[in-house]
């Protein structure tokens, strides 16, 4: 048996996985998805509880009962919790970015987006503006193809 | 839920922790742990009855389901094996679940153990990007330093706590594995530097956040007839185990409407005072010795702290900074062994947890020991901070 090339035991041998999907997307965000297209942000409410979810859910976790109405989110809402992120990570947007957990008029929950249309080179001071308490806008982007990137947050 | 029998931890092994270990491959490195507890226990593979396999996203080392790589190396061919996985949790929750395995009175003796090597890829924070919803959350630059960047801002705007408060987190737990061999991060920095390093998500600057560690733990669990029968003289026993979990939407854990409250950590409000319970624990400031906080990020320390009753809402950051969580007559040692900021091997951290808290109670804590110390409390985090788990280990059975 000849000697092995290469068997230090430094050796790495490389990898890479590829693997593809197909994401069901059901009746629930199937409707929310509808919604954003047409400019409008469905939360889904439970009358038994009085909650209104976004994201939208297809129970109420409070109640346990089937969410069983949709009530529109207001155009504009409050910051629960920010971050603006200024490293790269891989598969995730250049850096500098800001997003927000907003918890929308009407709604009991908070969502996640994009928080843009801030100057972000102060990172301290941009932070001091995305504090919980601050008031922000929904805008949405002109061409929709209903996902959830379709509308974004500026500051109000 | 009431434990048919008591459980102590008789045995624990780790191995050191780094960025790689090159020389042995992932299941070699658990088999290390299981011979390093084992051993340390008196006990050989033919005493153990079950075994639980502490794992999380097995992307991290890239063998799909790794524990089923890991049987032979870990001798759980023949006996019953499974995994447990609440990502960063998992360790803590793999405890519960050998524990109860001894409790519930199926089996007398039980083996966790697990294994990690999240630097073996580049891409951790993708695969970590991987675990929220696709179709509402994925797109917005979720990973887990994003996910505590926002409960630190939003803990910040609650307390008055500051980047310094933080900094200073991450300047005692280096001074703190100093003394421990198997920690990954040990060398000193200082309040200045941590400022100073690259900001990465507001708050967190690079010195805020935990290395990418590769390493294994295990922990050898049995009842109390054959603890008694051990060769320990002075076992840790598991006084009381509890866990909670929330909803992977973090967006529900906020506002007027929420019951829980995402910067608080306060899962572990419900998880502690259950445990304590179970452990007979009234006032855990003044009982509770040593404390192995899951810390990955130096914003999780106080509101761990404050959730567990060491002190109230919004007041550890001023505490930490006088001391009081350093041992020494203070109100708790927290994290003697340089805790999670200085050494995650993921899918095992919680284990390590639980195990250092162990070596505190059998006295056998080296350079790290606490002194006297007869109570602790072992915590770990994981998914979208939704699984809590919190474990109370004593010098006696109760």
């Amino acid at each position: 048996m000849s000697k092995t090339e290469g068997s230090a035991s430094a050796d790495v041998i490389p990898g890479e996985w590829r693997i593809r999907y197909n994401y069901s997307v059901g009746k629930v965000a199937g409707a929310f998805f509808d919604g954003l297209r047409h400019g409008r942000i469905l939360a889904s409410h439970c009358s038994k509880s009085g909650l209104s979810y976004l994201p939208p859910r297809a129970y109420c976790e409070r109640s346990f009962a089937p969410c069983d109405g949709w009530t529109e989110a207001g155009e504009t809402g409050v910051i629960e919790a920010a971050t603006i992120v200024t490293a790269a990570f891989e598969g995730l947007p250049p850096p500098p970015y800001a997003i927000a957990y907003v918890r929308l008029d009407n709604v009991s929950t908070a969502m996640l987006n994009f928080v843009r249309g801030l100057d972000l080179a102060d990172v301290p001071a941009a932070a001091k503006r995305l504090e919980p308490g601050a008031r922000v806008k929904v805008v949405f982007a002109e061409r929709r193809e209903g996902r959830v990137t379709d509308f974004h947050y500026e500051l109000v | 839920m009431r434990a048919q029998r008591n459980v102590a931890v008789v045995g624990v092994g780790e191995t050191g922790f780094r960025t790689h270990h090159a020389d042995l491959t992932y299941v070699e490195l658990a088999q290390q742990a299981t011979l390093a507890a084992l051993d340390h226990a008196g006990m050989t593979p033919d005493d153990i009855d079950a075994v639980v396999f502490s794992m999380a996203p097995t992307q991290f080392a890239g063998v799909n389901d790794s524990d089923k790589w890991a049987v032979d190396s870990i001798f759980g061919a023949g006996r019953p094996l499974m995994r447990i996985n609440t990502g960063g949790a998992t360790g803590g929750s793999a405890f519960q679940a050998g524990y109860s395995h001894i409790a519930s009175g199926l089996y007398r003796t039980v083996l966790v153990v697990g294994a990690d090597r999240v630097a073996e890829t580049p891409d951790t924070q993708h695969i970590l990007n991987l675990i929220w919803d696709r179709f509402y959350e994925r797109d917005f630059a979720l990973n887990t330093v994003t996910m505590t960047a926002l409960a630190a801002q939003r803990y910040m705007s609650r307390y008055g706590a500051r980047e310094e408060d933080f900094a200073e987190v991450v300047v005692r737990a280096r001074r703190k594995a100093a003394r421990n061999p198997n920690a990954h991060l040990k060398a000193a920095t200082t309040v200045g530097e941590v400022m100073a390093s690259p900001r990465v998500s507001w708050p967190h600057k690079r010195a805020d956040i935990c290395p990418r560690s590769s390493g294994a733990a295990a922990v050898v669990l049995c009842d109390e007839e054959t603890a008694r029968k051990s060769k320990r003289a002075r076992p840790a026993w598991v006084n009381g185990c509890a866990a909670i979990t929330h909803s992977v939407f973090m967006g529900d854990r906020v506002g007027f409407w929420s019951d829980t409250e995402f910067a608080d950590h306060d899962g572990f409000v419900l998880a502690a005072q259950t445990a304590y319970r179970r452990a007979g624990v009234v006032d855990p400031a003044r009982e509770i010795d040593v404390a192995e906080i899951y810390d990955p990020f130096s914003s999780f320390l106080f509101p761990q702290l404050e959730s567990l009753g060491f002190c109230g809402r919004g007041a550890a950051a001023c505490l930490h900074g006088e001391g009081a969580f350093d041992g020494d007559g203070g109100i708790v040692a927290a994290n003697p062994s340089g805790g999670t900021l200085c050494t995650n091997p993921i899918g095992v951290t919680g284990l390590v947890r639980a195990a250092d808290a162990a070596l505190q109670i059998m006295g056998e804590a080296g350079a790290m020991q606490i002194k006297g110390a007869r109570k602790a409390v072992a915590t770990a985090i994981g998914g979208s901070t939704q699984f809590f788990t919190c474990i109370v280990l004593g010098d006696d059975s109760n």
